[in-house]
């Protein structure tokens, strides 16, 4: 399972890092979400998904699964699901002022 | 019992979520920024002494022993870097008052500032790597509304690319934290740099650590600073004084951090590429610094090169440049608040940035010239000001270390700030008179509190540098001798 976990993180980095290097500002946007999604993915992969058992069984338990990386996945979900809001925004800000959603051409603006 | 360390955290967050709901009353968002500011100096100036007194605090919050919960943990290093950054958020705060248009105030701009010395406290004051993360976040994304705000075509450009570069660095930052997590299998500081010493740092922890060290490095602009003087460039101002003043210096803490207390043991390695990255960073930054004529590019190259001073006496890794890295950290908090107001009088004065179009301002603003004559001998480190005691200590620590060409590239990028500020000091306050009274676009004469409050504190810092030293050495007691703060936080619980 972790394997594959860990396989499917790295499919979503390449497939992030493919769209942050397009020019398209929905693509980098797309992109950079993928990323998060690879983080998590990658988080829960390499502490382990599956140990037997839930996590909290008293302290007796002979097997449990360490619910830490759970905690810090819900709380990087909440950061990165905030920024992608952000960036959305922002970016479509930026085209309404802009009137342009390709990276290459911002150059071409003067500054004020 | 120490819960005094969390009041830096939690002051500047109620008022500022008291300030949202005071959207329109802008005259009691000024107060209550300013009372905010002043309690967290207060409190800051009570950690600092009760640290002083009793050795390092630590709180574990929620009531969870050290390595199971989150706590924060007071060493004389945050202590003071909360100090510096709560006195140089007040003055750039004054600055905000006068220098901010009227959009910007309605729409939060104060409660932004105080979330972001939240997040900066934070960073400072957690002992948990998790944490470290959500700290930067808070303190990021006030600095992503920060530098967007007012919508002008520049600002959305630039913060695009800023709100992109740090995310996908924040992206880094938790795979470098499950990495670490997995190997280590811990997230508290102290409990990782016990655990990482009994293990042995091998070759997978140190690549780990080059991880936090491109995460740390991007955000505080050592080496991989490209983004960096755009985004300067791009807000008004009172915010680019703020991020000038406080933003690197939280990747410079984090790196400090990480590097004295967890990844240590492999100097050779590490500690060598950190050198590498400041030298290329003082070098390329005083390049960039002496090689622009717009104001705003030059003081944000002016911050590129201090990071790598600091991170020069921070890759030594000897008693000596410790105290001196830090000791030039606070006064550059303090320095760089003063000459991005300064400098942001001396744009709103003319209209411009381009310094070619500067001239003959001493006739009319004899004080604003004098403090920005002052501010500058400050950043270039001309006695007695506090930029001197610093670079002396870190250059004499080099020099004993043999890293003679280091040193040197040290004292010739100083020179080449030297320059590169007094450049703006001629073309704007020298030469003839070319603008009457009437044709400038400000008076600049909100500059003038903050700019001398500033200059005051500086002065201070330099001519009572024996009794600041008495602190700084204490931090620096700690940085090199990891097993202090290990003790401190992990005894409490046991």
């Amino acid at each position: 399972m972790e394997t594959f976990l860990t396989i499917i993180s790295g499919v979503l980095f390449t497939v992030g890092t493919y769209l942050i290097l397009n020019k398209n500002l929905l693509r980098i946007i797309l992109g950079i979400s993928m990323f998060s999604h690879a983080t998590h993915l990658l988080l829960m992969a390499v502490n382990g998904v599956k140990r037997g058992a839930a996590p909290l069984l008293g302290e007796k338990a002979a097997s449990f699964t360490d619910p830490l990386p759970q905690a810090l996945i819900l709380t990087s979900i909440v950061i990165s699901f905030a920024l992608t809001a952000f960036l959305l925004v922002l970016g479509y800000r930026t085209y309404v002022e802009l009137k342009r959603d390709f990276l290459r051409k911002w150059k071409d603006q003067p500054d004020e | 019992m120490n819960n005094v360390l969390i009041l830096p955290i939690v002051i500047p967050l109620l008022a500022g979520m008291f300030m949202i709901l005071l959207r329109r009353h802008v005259r009691i968002q000024q107060g209550l920024s300013v009372v905010s500011l002043l309690c967290t100096i207060v409190a800051a100036a009570s950690i600092v002494h009760r640290i002083s007194d009793q050795g390092i605090l630590v709180l574990d919050v929620g009531g969870w022993p050290a390595p199971f919960g989150i706590s924060l943990v007071g060493d004389m290093l945050s202590a003071l870097l909360v100090l510096a950054a709560a006195f140089a958020c007040l003055t750039c705060l004054l600055y905000a008052f006068g220098a901010t248009e009227k959009t910007h105030r309605l729409h939060f701009v104060f409660a932004f500032i105080q979330f972001l010395l939240c997040g900066v406290n934070g960073s400072f004051l957690t002992g948990d790597m998790f944490n470290l993360f959500v700290f930067f976040e808070v303190m990021l994304i006030s600095s992503y509304v920060l530098l967007s705000l007012g919508g002008r075509k520049t600002q959305l450009r630039e913060s695009i690319q800023y709100v992109m570069i740090n995310v996908i660095a924040s992206t880094l930052f938790v795979v470098a934290i499950a990495y670490l997590y997995s190997i280590a299998g811990t997230l508290n500081m102290a409990h990782l740099s016990e655990r990482i010493a009994a293990i042995g740092q091998d070759g997978l922890l140190t690549t780990v650590s080059f991880l936090f060290l491109t995460v740390f490095g991007l955000k505080s602009g050592l080496f991989l600073f490209f983004w960096l003087p755009n985004s300067y460039s791009a807000p008004p101002p009172a915010v680019a004084a703020l991020f000038a003043a406080l933003l690197t210096k939280v990747g410079i803490y984090a790196i400090i951090r990480t590097f004295t207390l967890i990844f240590y043991h492999e100097p050779r390695i590490t500690h060598t590429v950190i050198l590498a990255m400041a030298a290329l960073t003082m070098l390329l930054g005083a390049l960039g610094a002496v090689s622009n004529w717009g104001i705003k590019k030059i003081l944000a190259y002016n911050v590129i090169v201090a990071v790598g001073f600091i991170l020069f006496g921070v890759g030594m890794a000897t008693f000596e440049s410790f105290t001196g890295a830090l000791f030039y950290l606070l006064h550059d908090m303090l320095a760089k608040a003063l000459i991005y107001i300064l400098g942001g009088a001396i744009i709103s004065i003319f209209g411009s940035d381009r310094l070619r179009k500067f001239s003959g301002l001493l006739l009319y603003r004899p004080s604003l010239g004098w403090l920005f004559f002052v501010a500058a001998l400050a950043l270039a480190g001309v006695p007695p000001l506090s930029g001197f005691v610093g670079k002396v200590i870190i250059l004499r620590g080099g020099i004993a270390e043999g890293r003679i060409v280091l040193s040197a590239i040290g004292i010739i990028t100083s020179l080449m700030v030297l320059y590169s500020v007094m450049k703006v000091f001629i073309h704007s306050f020298w030469g003839e008179t070319l603008m009457s009274e009437g044709d400038q676009k400000a008076t600049g004469n909100v500059a003038l509190l903050p700019g001398f409050l500033l200059v005051g504190l500086i002065l201070a810092m330099g001519l009572g540098a024996e009794w600041v030293l008495g602190y700084v050495k204490q931090a620096a007691e700690v940085m090199s001798h990891p097993s202090l703060y290990i003790e401190a936080v992990l005894k409490q619980a046991g």
